[in-house]
């Protein structure tokens, strides 16, 4: 983990509220693979103290530079939405454990599943698996169509199917009618979205092999200030816990109470 | 001795800075970042009897210059705090203030008793003051019998010196401090979190889980800075100053203000390298300013010290 002033080197709008920012600075050479996150502190401003996590979607360790994409929601993402580029901005990274794709094997088959926002890490995870040879379908899910972003990526990476929940593209409704509706069968899934979306997958496919990525309101992003914690699902006495910046933000496929 | 250390009951402290309390957990995390033996003290996690989980997420929310946070004193309890976190504190040379705290006067007792002969921790700092926590905590915080009471008890069983974290939560925080200080008390460390709620716009409701949480960061410091200087002005007893201390120069208004040695809490989450920082930045202003020592800085008439 590196605190590093890194320069913003590409920063443009994709979709609605939905901003790419590329990103050059020495602790690119820190991450340890894909679905990891950096804590972003917004830029010009003296009244915002904490850092907003925000995952990494593709890395390049021969230019040192890597690539997010957030979406501007409140105050301090709005805030970073304005930084232009060539300026610098203070970052704390790479932090947290990502999806394990070493553990995949060749001829497995691999469904990732991404619901807004939460598409984002799955990028490098899918980048990942192909280089390895891994065949790949994505089924990725919005709110409508003028939010959806990076289709055209991931089907340089394998099938993608998208779905939308007012039906203003794609199929009507959500990952998990597309998955159903199209019969798609995988060896294993990978998951980054909503709650409700990822309990929706781990109640339909309860004995998968996989992994969810979760988000949540953090503060330190280190395990200190236990602002993001989770229940396990193997919860015996009521006091067991994960930590989401530190332990996660990837757990295993029902290792975590939704 | 060097003009930044600071001598206090049960902590010598080679600087006036520690982590505060809960901004630090037991120093597993930051001790990964830099030497823990840097820092004047520790003041380590509040450990409970029972392990505790704490409240439900969302914990934490920012606020202009400030957050409140809800954790809920989330602990694993005092048989592995004395197992698991302080062992790995063994090797270090640090002071540690261990932070206590209960339902009941029996619970401040117990672990009281066990964590003072760990013979690892330098003082105690009895937490009277959690807003986030449903029973005990501020209870115990805000009616000066019961908080005499819970410091003259928890003295009896103490085998290192006793400070009382006070609540700014309170119509006259000198009723208490001084409830407390002819109960035995060591010591003071203020300010805690002040009680606030910020309100979710999309629903309407309280954004927290908890719904009430604590206020901290430079938003609530002129609080802070306030009340130590109005408890100066009537006690001797050595005073840990906190509340929103970002840069060097706060700790020097802190000392200026009465405080004997100072916490950082919430900078901690904005930056954890910060407390490193600021030992070097309040170094080099002493050294430009030619002191002998921090505590040369005060006004001559400041207090009844």
């Amino acid at each position: 983990m590196k605190k590093e002033n890194m320069t913003i080197t590409n920063h443009r709008r994709i979709a609605r509220n939905i901003y790419e920012m590329e990103l050059e600075g020495k602790l690119v050479q820190e991450t340890a693979g894909p679905g990891q996150f950096l804590h972003i502190l917004p830029p010009a401003s003296d009244s915002m103290l904490l850092r907003r996590p925000i995952s990494i979607c593709k890395t390049d360790k021969k230019t040192s530079r890597l690539t997010i994409i957030y979406r501007a929601e409140g105050k301090g993402t709005n805030q970073l939405a304005f930084a232009p580029e060539e300026s610098r901005l203070d970052v704390m990274g790479p932090l947290g454990n990502g999806f394990p794709a070493e553990n995949v094997s060749p001829g497995e088959h691999v469904l990732l599943t991404g619901g807004g926002i939460g598409v984002p890490p799955l990028y490098d995870t899918a980048c990942d698996l192909r280089e390895k040879g891994i065949e790949l379908t994505t089924v990725l899910g919005f709110s409508d169509k003028e939010t959806v972003f990076y289709e055209e990526r991931f089907r340089e990476l394998g099938d993608v199917y998208v779905s939308t929940e007012d039906g203003s593209y794609g199929t009507a409704g959500f990952v998990t009618d597309v998955i159903a509706s199209e019969k798609l069968s995988f060896d294993r899934i990978f998951a980054c979205g909503p709650v409700p979306m990822l309990k929706a997958l781990e109640d339909a496919y309860p004995n998968a092999r996989g992994s969810i990525s979760l988000e949540e309101r953090m503060g330190c992003g280190l395990g200190v200030c236990l602002a993001c914690v989770c229940r396990s699902r193997e919860d015996s006495d009521g006091t067991d816990y994960r930590k989401i910046c530190s332990d996660g933000p990837v757990f295993s496929w029902g290792e975590v109470l939704l | 001795m060097s003009r930044m250390s600071v001598s206090l009951p049960g902590l010598e402290m080679k600087n006036p800075v520690m982590p505060a309390s809960g901004c630090f957990g037991f120093g597993e995390e930051i001790g990964t970042l830099y030497d823990l033996d840097e820092l004047g003290a520790i003041a380590l996690k509040a450990t409970t009897l029972e392990a505790r989980y704490g409240n439900e997420t969302p914990r934490v929310a920012e606020t202009a210059s400030g957050m409140l946070n809800a954790i809920g004193l989330q602990n694993p309890g005092l048989e592995k705090v004395l197992s698991d976190k302080l062992p790995p504190l063994a090797s270090k040379e640090v002071p540690l203030l261990a932070n206590i705290a209960g339902s009941t006067m029996e619970d401040y007792e117990a672990v009281a008793d066990a964590l003072s002969a760990s013979g690892r921790v330098g003082a105690l700092e009895l937490n009277i003051s959690c807003p986030n926590v449903k029973q005990g905590g501020i209870a115990f915080g805000t009616d000066p019998d019961l908080a005499a009471e819970l410091t003259e008890r928890v003295k009896a069983v103490s085998h290192v010196p006793v400070y009382v974290k006070l609540s700014p939560n309170t119509s006259d925080i000198t009723v208490i401090a001084d409830a407390v200080e002819k109960a035995g008390a060591d010591g003071l460390t203020l300010i805690n979190t002040l009680t606030g709620m910020k309100i979710d716009r999309k629903t309407g409701r309280p954004l927290l889980a908890n719904q009430v949480g604590g206020l901290s960061g430079p938003a609530v410091k002129p609080v802070a800075i306030r009340m130590i200087h109005e408890l100066r002005q009537q006690t001797t007893l050595p005073i840990i100053g906190m509340g929103g201390i970002m840069e060097a120069g706060d700790i020097i208004e802190f000392i200026m203000a009465g405080a004997d040695a100072v916490a950082v809490g919430t900078a901690n989450f904005t930056n954890p390298f910060i407390c490193p920082e600021l030992i070097g930045e309040l170094g080099s202003m002493l050294e430009h300013e030619q002191v002998d020592h921090l505590y040369d800085l005060r006004a001559e008439e400041a207090g009844v010290r």
